[in-house]
């Protein structure tokens, strides 16, 4: 099996002494979608900027598509395209002349620049944009031109720090369709993202990253497979007596609404039961969304604690 | 991978001259204004009083001295403006992430700065014919001058940058110590008019080399010896191009 990444006993100590890797293992097999989960500081944006060259590792390897990061820096460099989690293009070009010259700076001819830059405007819904100051664009415009400026190489391997913060739900979907079509061309994607949603929804595989440490490494299904609660939300007929909810263990969430947390095992036939005997109708029941959030939560501890200690991404 | 880096190059080079085009309000009309200002106060005004330089007009021997202090002030800015610019606002990040080698990064910018340093020393130059006119004793010692001038102070312009965590840090340099080493670097007289001991204190401003081999081309008059002058001009490009090219390479100022 390739490895799009092979990060061995990676270790980052900034100037300041802050330890944000101490001394990280993590594999990524080819042609997927991946997500780096952690809090802040934990050290997800260290470790995506070591393997894309923005940050001086302290120790240990990096090996991109099996080249060594140390040994064959340009080679890695040219499989590589980066959406960071700031803007970082100048605000005073147009789209067309940042994803261009970005074509240009990784080597690609000028026909095949201008035409490239055609294609991943259009694809990301900017080329009605292409001649405007980008300083004017929205937020989720400039975040889709980073996208656009990443994929101008047509790297084996994207990554994507936090690709969906700050954009409306609309193109967030359409962000992940985008992402969903250009996985499908074998090519790999790693992303990091605050929105657990995005990685049940993304993502076979994921890694989990907490002061500085991989604490996690593993399916999306066996993460949610060690769940062995889970909440549901139960829509109601009429709002809910404190009896009945006391009976079941539950709590109202919002009118005629109640959130109940069960054992994976326990029958939900006479959960329904009961609140039928208690003349309740049940309208419609959903299974709550955050459930990865809670895993999360759970292996990441207390995040308070994590910013104190750690200041670097 | 030689084609790659060409492409490469010409791009940023082609990004920072469009900067420069785009913005020669701030970038090539300046200085053809200061040095209108400075060849009609310093040329006409009270130059007609002081009379001949090393057997020149004044104004004619001033003129080099002036297109050279333009050339540099401009190569120089041109670098700690843009190079910092891009750092301050991280788009420099597209060009450390992109497979460029370090050196052709450095020729690129490099490159940009020689362009705005020849287009404003060709600027400066052509307002001086309306003052006086210009004689040239060897066009190849004035090309090769203002070429090996604009990438020294392109270089000291880059290695500023890299070092400056905030705009003042870009203003130190420039203000304390670039405009008196080209104040004091013989521009506006002949260090024969000094005493023995301030000559050989003006003989460590490398600035005074360059304005007089640059004035050597034009007049065939100079302080000092122009072989000696190439020597070290060619040794600032080449020390200040080393430094340069490693703080690219390890990333100093650039990478955390």
């Amino acid at each position: 099996m390739t490895h799009a990444i092979e990060v061995n006993n990676l270790v980052k100590t900034y100037k300041d002494g802050t330890r944000a890797l101490k001394g990280i293992d993590l594999s990524v097999e080819a042609d997927q979608i991946f997500a780096l989960l952690g809090p802040n500081g934990a050290g997800k944006s260290t470790l995506i900027g070591i393997v894309s060259s923005l940050v001086n590792k302290t120790s240990g390897t990096v090996r991109v598509f099996g080249k060594d990061l140390d040994a064959d820096r340009q080679a890695v460099k040219s499989m590589i395209g980066l959406v960071p989690q700031e803007f970082n293009f100048n605000t005073f070009e147009t789209p067309y002349d940042i994803v261009r010259n970005q074509a240009g700076f990784y080597g690609i001819p000028a026909k095949v620049a201008r035409q490239r830059t055609e294609k991943y405007l259009k694809q990301l819904q900017l080329w009605h944009k292409r001649d405007a100051v980008s300083r004017g664009l929205s937020g989720g415009m400039k975040r889709r031109l980073m996208i656009a400026r990443a994929m101008v190489n047509e790297p084996k391997l994207l990554i994507l720090d936090e690709p969906t913060a700050g954009v409306d739900i609309e193109i967030r979907r359409s962000m992940w369709a985008f992402l969903e079509d250009i996985a499908v061309t074998g090519t790999t994607i790693i992303l990091t993202t605050h929105y657990l949603e995005e990685a049940e929804q993304l993502c076979k595989n994921i890694a989990i990253i907490d002061h500085g440490h991989i604490v996690k490494n593993t399916t999306i299904k066996e993460l949610i497979k060690t769940l062995d609660i889970e909440t549901f939300i139960f829509d109601l007929d009429k709002n809910p007596d404190p009896k009945i909810l006391e009976q079941l263990g539950a709590i109202a969430k919002d009118e005629a609404s109640i959130e109940l947390s069960i054992a994976k095992d326990e029958c939900l036939n006479s959960v329904i039961m009961q609140l039928d005997d208690a003349g309740y109708r049940v309208i419609s029941m959903r299974n709550k969304a955050n459930r990865l959030e809670e895993l999360f939560v759970a292996m990441t501890g207390d995040k308070s604690q994590t910013n104190k200690e750690q200041t670097h991404g | 991978m030689v084609n790659t880096t060409y492409v490469g190059i010409k791009t940023l080079m082609r990004k920072e001259i469009n900067r420069i085009l785009r913005i020669w309000t701030q970038t090539l009309l300046p200085p053809a204004i200061t040095m209108t200002l400075y060849f009609i106060i310093f040329g006409n005004l009270i130059g007609s009083r002081i009379g001949n330089m090393d057997g020149f007009d004044y104004m004619s021997f001033i003129v080099p001295g002036l297109v050279m202090m333009a050339v540099i002030t401009s190569s120089y800015g041109n670098m700690v403006s843009s190079f910092f610019g891009a750092k301050f606002a991280k788009h420099v990040e597209e060009l450390l992430i992109s497979p460029m080698p370090n050196w052709a990064i450095l020729v690129g910018y490099v490159g940009g700065c020689l362009f705005r340093g020849l287009a404003v020393g060709i600027i400066v130059t052509g307002v001086s014919l309306f003052f006086t006119d210009i004689q040239i004793h060897n066009i190849w010692i004035v090309i090769s001058t203002v070429v090996l001038t604009s990438v020294v102070f392109s270089l000291g312009g880059f290695i500023n940058a890299a070092f400056a965590k905030k705009f003042d840090d870009i203003a130190i340099i420039p203000t304390f110590i670039l405009t008196p080493l080209t104040y004091l670097g013989g521009v506006f007289y002949s260090i024969s008019l000094l005493p023995e001991f301030w000559q050989g204190v003006s003989k460590i401003n490398p600035v005074l080399y360059m304005v007089n081999t640059f004035r050597y081309g034009f007049l065939g008059v100079s302080d000092i010896n122009i072989y000696v002058a190439y020597t070290l001009i060619l040794t600032f490009v080449f020390i200040l191009g080393f430094f340069s090219w490693l703080i690219l390479h390890k990333g100093w100022g650039l990478r955390s």
